[in-house]
């Protein structure tokens, strides 16, 4: 099946549980990747669903396979399933058997509709240790000094070099998935609580639920409302590869580049703003389109703005780059291995800095990207600075994107005009997979529908349920007082994996 | 006569000293002036230190009870330590409150029994982060206190005195004409070392909020009230003391009456506020040290105060 495209459950192939995993870590071990992995109830039984990313030829394959009590697990062959698994234990109480290390995920609050297991109180779970001459445990979180989302982070140490990071997270028992379900078939509270998913990237995961409607209501989107839609994502990326690397900037000490793009990261809010109204994009997309349109005037006056900031924010970033104790803090720290970056299954900018050419907008194309081609940015070393070089391209990239789109917008009064077209019912008994490359990575949204047409799943993956064990990698025998630059090179999202 | 000239004698050190005692927090707000310039901000009040301290000598401490009587110690003791060095430091040419013979080590001393004090207050807590913290001032302690004593040895070579006093009151621009590098290097030496021991970057970072990387601030995390007020004037206190010393060192300016007395307090004064704007300049410029090359930069400076008295003694 193709990205963003509905399929009827009984094309899905219904494998055995032994012939499911076989088929998966085959397909691990030939190049696809591990999007999603989650049980949902489908024809009367519950059932594991992998959905497996063919990013060379842009295919993506969903299997399923009866869940039953138990299955072998595939995370000691197929590292990329170990959270999926975890989160499978903990949710539906399906042991994966033989996984190496089964501890709860997000310690999920107990169900008023009959929960099939009650998990463990909240934060007590098993550490790994270690013993022996001056090996210590550090401990920060779950409440941390600023005004951060809650997780714990466990440092196993020997003096000041990091033997392993554990991070253990879950704090926020959020239940959107249930409540998405919920729903029934869509609706105002459906792109809600999908605006709401991980606040950071409101355009990126309001794109992928809708997307889903739409491929399982047959409708298709006016050209000007997925221009609109791609505007708002590539303006999403702006503001926060910006933000990012303005927080990289502070935590090194680094002053001038901080305080200059915590400002811009603010200009390229407000350019959101001038689209749709809100700093964050909220309300922009809508199921069958965009929540407001978009004229020459408006969209001359965003470009304006773009154009007097950009370089400002060029600037600043490239002070990064001629400052030789900046460089020195960013090269060799926090490095990830390509090996290590293909076993876990990271995506987006983490990935394409460890030299994985993924990037859902030119393997998946949906929308306007069909049209457009955005080069995907890689860098080699794997490092804090191959992170930070990866957002310093994106954001041209992105400026490039948004210059010409904002100067060759489609005639809104053409033959495939208007800027939303109505979604109908949603097919019955039918699975669809929406990708959307977000500005952290690949956003990955599972739609499943019963018999009546209403959702019977959905699965969210955001792009930090694959990447924060990237950066527990990217910590191995280094320095604990790296770990700041290093989780700010990532920064990846609690609440998106708190779902 | 001589009990008239003492009593003025004395009289200078006391207004010296009060100045000291005064004007050190302005230090913090011309660095945060320079900083906030240099980043196109407005700024904090350049009184912004007095604010606090008044805010935190007003409140109640918080102790916990895994402490014992070190952790109310340190702080105390450390300004108290501050406090002595002051009295030793001269200020424009003219001598603290008290000089004697070897009065340089003693300056030294003083220094590193205050962190000492600090690194235990700091372990007393029993936390994981203060004891990394101690850990960590006391290793880069080693190669600052060296520089340091190794550049007043070779101040002491180079101008035949051995007291703190008696070597700045005795340079004057003959003297850098006649051994400029090794008061140059020994200058630049002590630079590093007032960087390493006011905990600014490159080696420290006074306004990070991330306990992983702090070195001074995460040891004293647990103190509150009075003694966080103690500590914040303690280090407002070193970086005068210091800068007074290393103001000396590079403006010779001296005078023996009255008037140009307080030419060189002025001097000394407006040397010392300049340095806090290369303090700022040097923090809005360039990112913190990898904390693993920390070490390296003190050894470098101590490098410095090395090669400096070795030229002395060829």
């Amino acid at each position: 099946m193709r990205n963003a495209q509905a399929v009827p459950l009984r094309e899905i192939p219904l494998l055995p549980a032994e012939e499911f995993c076989t088929e998966v870590l085959e397909a691990v071990l030939h190049e696809a990747r591990l999007s999603a992995l989650f049980c949902a109830p489908a024809g009367g039984e519950l059932r594991l669903f992998a959905i497996l990313a063919e990013d060379r030829l842009g295919v993506l394959h969903a299997i399923s396979a009866p869940a039953g009590h138990a299955y072998p697990s595939l995370t000691p062959d197929c590292p990329q399933a170990h959270l999926f698994e975890r989160e499978i234990f903990e949710t539906w109480g399906v042991t994966p058997l033989g996984h190496p290390w089964l501890k709860p995920v997000r310690f999920p609050r107990k169900d008023p509709d009959g929960a099939p297991h009650a998990g463990p109180e909240i934060g007590l779970t098993h550490f790994m240790q270690a013993q022996g001459e001056s090996t210590h445990e550090v401990a920060v979180g779950p409440v941390h000094a600023g005004i951060i989302e809650p997780g714990h982070f466990r440092f196993l140490c020997h003096g000041e070099d990091v033997l392993h990071l554990e991070i253990s997270l879950g704090y926020q028992h959020r239940g959107v998935e249930r409540a998405l379900v919920q729903t029934g078939s869509g609706g105002p509270r459906f792109v809600q609580l999908a605006q709401t998913l991980a606040g950071d990237t409101t355009v990126g995961h309001t794109i992928a639920a809708c997307q889903n409607l739409e491929a399982l209501s047959g409708c298709r989107v006016p050209a000007g409302a997925q221009m609109l839609r791609a505007i708002g994502l590539e303006m999403e990326r702006l503001a926060n590869h910006a933000g990012d690397l303005g927080a990289l900037a502070m935590d090194m000490g680094y002053l001038p580049t901080s305080s200059f793009l915590g400002r811009i990261r603010g200009d390229f809010l407000n350019m959101t703003a001038k689209l749709c109204g809100s700093r964050f994009g909220r309300g922009l997309v809508t199921p069958g389109g965009t929540g407001c349109d978009l004229d020459k005037k408006r969209a001359g006056e965003v470009l304006a703005h773009l154009r007097e900031v950009f370089p400002q924010a060029m600037e600043s970033v490239e002070l990064l780059w001629s400052t030789p104790s900046v460089i020195s803090r960013l090269e060799r720290t926090g490095a990830v291995s390509r090996v290590d970056a293909l076993a876990l299954g990271l995506v987006g900018v983490a990935a394409r800095a460890c030299d994985v050419e993924i990037d859902v907008r030119q393997d998946y194309p949906t929308g306007a990207y069909a049209y457009a081609h955005v080069p995907v940015a890689t860098a080699q070393t794997g490092d804090v600075s191959a992170r930070t070089f990866v957002r310093h391209m994106e954001l041209l990239h992105a400026e490039k994107f948004l210059v010409e789109h904002l100067t060759h917008l489609p005639d809104a009064a053409g033959p495939s005009g208007g800027f939303s077209a109505p979604v109908r019912a949603l097919a019955p008994e039918s699975l669809a997979v929406s990708l959307v490359e977000g500005w952290r990575g690949e956003i990955c949204h599972v739609a499943l529908t019963d018999e009546n047409g209403r959702f019977a799943a959905y699965k969210v993956v955001d792009p930090s349920f694959h990447n924060w064990a990237g950066l527990a990698m990217a910590l191995r025998n280094q320095q604990i007082s790296d770990f700041p630059i290093c989780n700010k090179s990532f920064n990846l999202s609690y609440c998106g994996h708190d779902l | 006569m001589s009990a008239a000239v003492d009593m003025n004698m004395l009289g200078g050190a006391l207004l010296r000293m009060a100045a000291g005692l005064t004007l050190c927090p302005l230090l913090f707000g011309v660095i945060n002036r320079v900083k906030a310039l240099f980043a196109g901000r407005r700024g904090q009040p350049l009184l912004q230190t007095y604010y606090d301290l008044a805010k935190l000598l007003r409140k109640g401490a918080v102790y916990s009870g895994a402490t014992s009587w070190a952790f109310g110690l340190g702080p105390a003791a450390g300004l108290a330590c501050c406090l002595c060095a002051l009295a030793l430091a001269p200020l424009g040419g003219q001598p603290g409150l008290f000089s004697f013979e070897g009065d340089l080590f003693l300056f030294a001393g003083l220094y590193s029994l205050g962190r000492f004090l600090t690194a235990t207050a700091a372990l007393d807590t029993g936390s994981s982060f203060e004891g990394m913290g101690a850990s960590r001032e006391m290793q880069f302690a080693v190669p600052a206190e060296l520089a340091l004593i190794l550049g007043f040895v070779a101040l002491a070579q180079a101008t035949g005195d051995y007291s703190l006093a008696g070597i700045l009151g005795r340079l004057d621009l003959a003297r850098w004409q006649a051994c400029g590098p090794v008061l140059a290097l020994t200058a630049a030496a002590l630079f590093l070392v007032l960087l390493a021991e006011t905990c600014r970057i490159p080696v420290d970072d006074p306004n990070t909020h991330l306990e992983l990387t702090m070195v001074h601030e995460v040891m004293v995390l647990d103190h509150s009230g009075p003694d966080l007020a103690f500590i914040v004037y303690g280090q407002a206190l070193k970086m005068w003391t210091l800068g007074a010393v290393l103001a000396g060192l590079v403006i010779p300016a001296r005078g023996g009456e009255a008037s140009s007395m307080l030419l060189g307090a002025v001097w000394g004064v407006a040397g010392i506020f300049g340095l806090a704007v290369v303090i700022g300049i040097v923090e809005s410029s360039m990112a913190r040290l990898r904390l693993l090359l920390v070490p390296r930069l003190l050894v470098g400076a101590t490098a410095l105060s090395g090669l400096a008295l070795i030229l002395l003694l060829r």
